[in-house]
């Protein structure tokens, strides 16, 4: 297939609006089209700051739980994947969306000079793996280009898809096209049954995630082949830590082949982080001080080293450079060795290597239990 | 002694071994190997402690197997499922002894 077209806006076949029920299941709206305080970063990390958790271990102070653990400072390690946000634009609007995605946020998306700059940021580093992410990535205008661009470089290329964007009329081919660039795939679903996935994601988003998986399935997808890698992502529906990802995805495979023919390679048990949309649910439904302390309580040294932050860089929509997609959301900004906050514009992959971990109270959220991060829970749990 | 139920009682279930160490750590020892991964899947487990829980009206218990079973992948759909076999095992253990009662009535009537 030549070319996918990928142009936001007005393009042949599909004039879909993305704020309707047709192009996506929204479960709620932004924060930001509410125009709520919580949208603001410094205000979420206040709300998280100002909790009492003095009567938890390390008074619920991540930086005291990383030292009392022998563990700190928390410092990079090699540098392997090179994660980039391409934006906030989504056809969804899940209940428990770190990002504040939707289909309003129009403005906050990566444009093609910023692309080239990662793309040169890129190239001075060793990453193995360019992890894409958003919003729905597939939306942004210039995603198939910065595939392309990553297959030429012979990287690992993620898509981090919401699976009901693939049933867009625009994007009928790209599964096929994704897999013919062995773009490994990882899918939010949270749940097997329709009860969870709708009451988290939106109405509708189950039945649209397996015809999604169905295609996906249909080009080669969740087979086995590990150039056609289909793994599946779940967060909890509710103010509780992710269970035994092992267990979850036999039970997860089992269901979804017997009940819908559908197949996928792996599961990723995430935790939800306490921030936007997330932080609004808890602070509505008076679950916050619990659950904060629940990640707190449930601190575990052995998920540090695998900590996503020692081996992931991760590029917000303009070019600014952070530890991690969580810290982007909080704008907390990596802080190379010279003191200064790298752009992709100017990346010095020495001072960056060689910096010290920002930290702040949500990080919890990666090492309760078994642990979290983008990549799952630690092996053997 | 105030109220019989507290909350807290649930958390601070390991201060059983303040009477009798040994016996508590062989207790849960055994009952945290019980719920392991196995022929069962540690939400099936779950499932099955949720519904003994109710059997039992053990208020901690269903705390606790309501959070597990959420934790390990169950649905409300599921877990409503599993109180209803409690349920049906509870209501027909009372009713099959209908049948004794039938045995007496027809031995002792006309």
């Amino acid at each position: 297939m030549a070319e996918i077209p990928v142009r936001l806006g007005n393009f042949a076949g599909d004039d879909i609006d993305l704020t309707s029920a047709e192009a996506g299941p929204k479960g709620t709206t932004t924060l930001s089209a509410r125009r709520l305080p919580l949208a603001d970063a410094r205000y979420q990390t206040r709300v998280l700051e100002s909790l009492d958790l003095s009567h938890a271990p390390s008074d619920g102070r991540f930086e005291k739980a990383v030292e009392t653990s022998g563990l700190a400072p928390l410092r990079p390690s090699k540098l392997e994947i090179f994660q980039i946000n391409v934006g906030k634009l989504c056809n969804m609007t899940c209940r428990h969306c770190h990002v504040d995605s939707g289909p309003d946020r129009i403005e906050e998306n990566m444009d093609k000079e910023t692309i080239n700059a990662c793309l040169r940021a890129l190239d001075k580093t060793e990453a193995h793996t360019v992890d894409i992410t958003g919003g729905a990535p597939e939306l942004n205008p210039h995603f198939a280009y910065l595939v392309e661009e990553c297959v030429k470089r012979g990287k690992h290329i993620i898509d981090r898809c919401n699976l009901t964007v693939l049933l867009l009329p625009r994007f009928r081919e790209l599964p096929q096209w994704l897999a013919q660039r062995k773009v490994e795939l990882v899918c939010s679903l949270p749940h097997y049954r329709r009860r969870n996935t709708d009451a988290q994601r939106g109405k509708g988003t189950f039945e649209r995630s397996i015809e999604a998986l169905k295609r996906l399935n249909r080009v080669g997808y969740g087979s086995g082949d590990p150039d056609r890698r289909l793994t599946l992502m779940t967060n909890p529906v509710g103010a509780y830590l992710s269970g035994s990802q092992a267990s979850m995805e036999r039970e997860w495979k089992e269901h979804l082949s017997t009940k819908h023919g559908v197949r996928f390679d792996r599961l990723i048990t995430i935790n939800n982080m306490p921030i936007s949309r997330f932080l609004e649910w808890l602070e509505e439904s008076g679950n916050l001080q619990s659950y904060m302390e629940l990640l707190v309580n449930s601190f575990n040294p052995a998920t540090v080293p695998g900590l996503m932050c020692r081996n992931t860089l991760s590029v917000s929509w303009d070019g600014k450079v952070y530890d991690c997609d969580f810290n982007q959301m909080l704008e907390l900004e990596s802080v190379a060795s010279d003191g200064k906050r790298p752009t992709v514009y100017d990346f010095d992959p020495a001072g960056f290597a060689n910096r010290d971990i920002v930290t702040a109270r949500h990080c919890f959220g990666c090492t309760a239990g078994a642990g979290s991060s983008c990549g799952g829970a630690i092996e053997g749990d | 002694m105030g109220d019989y139920y507290k909350t807290e009682h649930l958390a601070d279930f390991g201060k059983i071994s303040e009477g009798n160490e040994e016996l508590a750590q062989k207790f849960f020892s055994y009952y945290n190997s019980v719920f392991e991964d196995g022929a069962l899947s540690v939400r099936e487990k779950a499932l099955i402690a949720l519904a003994v829980s109710h059997a039992v009206q053990c208020p901690y218990c269903i705390d606790a197997y309501t959070k597990e079973s959420l934790r390990q992948g169950a649905d409300l759909e599921q877990m409503t499922e599993a109180v209803h076999v409690s349920t049906a095992i509870r209501g027909g253990a009372s009713l099959v002894h209908g049948l004794q009662m039938l045995e007496q009535v027809k031995k002792s009537s006309m």
